[in-house]
């Protein structure tokens, strides 16, 4: 599904130079339920965001459904993360100014969809993340919990084959943490969606499939608790 | 727009209020200056005002200035073959008058017959005089139609009826539809055939009480009618007394905007006046414009860098650099749009009431659609440049940057 092949990332500026990740290899299979831990300022976000096609690599190899990542232009990349990934972040990052059902129907506004269609997916998606009841709120008016599960709904909205998820525990207490959690697990078993889920939360990595754990900008273990 | 009602407001108040005063003033401009009612052939009419008489020999610096002598005009004008027509009117001077059990102040003006021909009065009731009213020493007047109304009552006809003006009783033979006091050239609430002047006809001065009007055939013709004018007057003789004795004489025929602002605002004799005019107010509509647009820029930018997280987020889930700047582009002009069409509404409901309010009798403000449309494309332009630069700029920014906001 995923394969990264030794992922470099220098940060540069005048006078530093800070290698955020170091001769990253890894390999995601379809359908896998993959979890990154490691101390803040590891690499993390910084890996997720080169996975998600967010941020480019200084040197290293992306492969994404067998398609290597190399030359895209803006709209082609555009278009390719339109269709097959989907972000899920620990801040929300939703549209403050518009309703719950607009910011679900985000992704969709970049593809050929009707309107109709697009609310009707949308609907769909809300339905399936219980919120179905709040589409016409602002994201103002909503809990941190609920504020993730719209965030859920317009990653999962566009169907996307792999799911990044930046901490989606991170701000929510336990209860609504398992709840999101429960979301993920239930998206990744019924509908085969694969998930790379960076986390803190020991607890959480251990219901994943794997965790791989990051130190310094390198990878320094590997625990597999299921098979996919 | 409707998100972020504050920004809406402020970039809305700014667009329509520039384009409104732009329109407003260009309106006035064209309501002094332009041809209009009963001017219609200004574009092709040289008008003089004054003449000048100047004495710099022998380091004086005297000078005497004024309108002209009928002498002057019969003379030196009058004869002139370039123009198709030349006619005279006395600068308006004021009378107070009493009719319908009321005090009038009116304006009144001498003309020659000629003026009837120049200028394109509507007749309402009667006709104008013409040269056998002043070879029979008729005691006439013109009038328009407020003095009428006030003079003998609304909806009376003033036809043959007497209306006293400086203590003489004068018939009136003719009732004009009345044209606003700015054109200043023809306008008067009583016309008099000018051999009821008493005190002109006896000056063998050159100054005196008179301007003129020159029509010319076509406006092809104007320069040809200055030049021999100008070879006119330098072959004037200066009459010299005691206390005067002027060796220059400055008199020109020129077209309405110089004869009437060329003496109150640039005072040069290179005829270079309307150029300069127009350069001072391209000038001032340029700095005028730019103050809003700058604001506008300030505002967009300011209001994209907030909206630098949404750009982030928008980008992460598909929209490319493009269809984000074509969303600024759209948002932008569909605000300078919107703002146009309130300038424009607010603009007319203000001619409207203008026009009806008799703040200027006779008034006949109208929109200049052409500086309307200019001004409008200038402010979709100022629109995209400030909106679509920060959009483009901020579409470029790497998206994690982006979403960090």
């Amino acid at each position: 599904m995923l394969s990264l092949s030794q992922i470099e990332k220098i940060y540069r500026t005048d006078t530093v130079e800070t290698l955020a990740l170091n001769n990253i290899s890894l390999e995601v299979a379809k359908g896998e339920f993959l979890s990154i831990m490691g101390p803040s300022g590891c690499g993390k976000s910084t890996l997720l965001n080169i996975m998600g096609l967010l941020d480019e690599p200084t040197s290293g190899q992306i492969t994404i459904e067998n398609q290597v990542i190399h030359g895209y232009s803006d709209k082609a990349l555009s278009q390719f993360r339109n269709e097959k990934i989907g972000f899920i972040f620990q801040s929300y990052h939703l549209i403050n100014d518009l309703p719950v059902l607009d910011n679900v129907e985000l992704p969709l506004l970049y593809r050929k969809v009707s309107s109709k269609e697009r609310r009707k997916l949308a609907t769909e998606a809300l339905e399936k993340v219980g919120l179905s009841n709040r589409m016409k709120h602002y994201p103002t008016q909503l809990s941190g919990g609920q504020k993730q599960r719209v965030a859920i709904a317009r990653a999962i909205v566009g169907r996307p084959d792999l799911i990044l998820a930046d901490e989606p525990t991170g701000n929510l207490d336990s209860a609504m943490g398992h709840e999101i959690m429960e979301i993920l697990e239930q998206l990744n078993t019924a509908d085969r969606t694969t998930i790379v889920m960076v986390t803190h939360d020991e607890g959480m990595a251990k219901r994943t499939h794997r965790l791989v754990r990051l130190f310094d900008g390198a990878l320094v273990s590997s625990n597999q608790f299921y098979t996919a | 727009m409707r998100r972020r009602k504050f920004f809406t407001f402020i970039s809305l108040f700014g667009i329509s209020m520039t384009l409104m005063i732009l329109i407003l003033l260009t309106s006035f401009y064209e309501h002094i200056f332009g041809g209009k009612y009963p001017e219609v052939y200004r574009d092709r009419t040289l008008f003089a005002t004054m003449i000048e008489e100047a004495d710099t020999s022998n380091g004086n610096n005297a000078m005497r200035r004024g309108p002209m002598s009928l002498s002057y005009i019969n003379k030196y004008v009058k004869t002139l073959e370039t123009p198709e027509k030349v006619a005279f009117s006395s600068s308006p001077n004021t009378v107070n008058t009493y009719g319908n059990g009321k005090k009038l102040k009116l304006f009144f003006k001498y003309t020659d017959p000629v003026f009837w021909e120049i200028t394109q009065f509507e007749f309402l009731e009667g006709k104008p005089f013409n040269q056998q009213t002043i070879d029979a020493n008729e005691a006439v007047a013109v009038i328009n139609n407020d003095t009428r109304d006030d003079y003998f009552g609304k909806g009376v006809s003033a036809i043959g009826k007497t209306i006293e003006i400086n203590g003489q009783d004068l018939r009136v033979i003719g009732v004009v539809r009345g044209c606003p006091i700015t054109r200043m050239m023809v306008s008067a609430d009583v016309y008099m055939p000018y051999h009821l002047q008493k005190r002109d006809p006896a000056n063998t001065q050159l100054n005196g009480e008179y301007m003129v009007m020159a029509l010319a055939k076509s406006k092809a013709d104007l320069p040809r009618i200055q030049a021999e004018y100008n070879d006119v007057v330098k072959r004037i003789p200066l009459p010299k007394d005691d206390f005067f004795k002027p060796q220059v004489l400055n008199a020109s025929l020129k077209p309405y905007f110089e004869s009437m602002a060329a003496d109150t605002f640039f005072n040069n004799s290179d005829g270079s006046t309307r150029a300069r005019f127009y350069l001072f107010a391209a000038a001032f509509a340029l700095l005028f414009m730019s103050l809003p647009a700058i604001n506008l820029v300030n505002i967009n930018i300011s209001r994209i860098l907030e909206r630098s997280s949404e750009i982030g987020i928008r980008k992460a889930f598909g929209a490319s650099s493009r269809t984000l700047v074509w969303q600024f582009i759209i948002e932008n002009v569909m605000l300078t749009i919107i703002g146009g069409i309130i300038a424009l509404v607010l603009s007319g409901a203000f001619i409207a009431w203008f026009n009806q309010s008799d703040l200027i009798p006779y008034a006949d403000l109208a929109i200049n659609w052409k500086v309307a449309i200019i001004a409008f494309v200038l402010s979709v332009v100022f629109g995209l440049m400030s909106g679509v630069f920060p959009a483009w700029r901020m579409s470029k920014l790497p998206v994690v940057d982006a979403l960090k906001g």
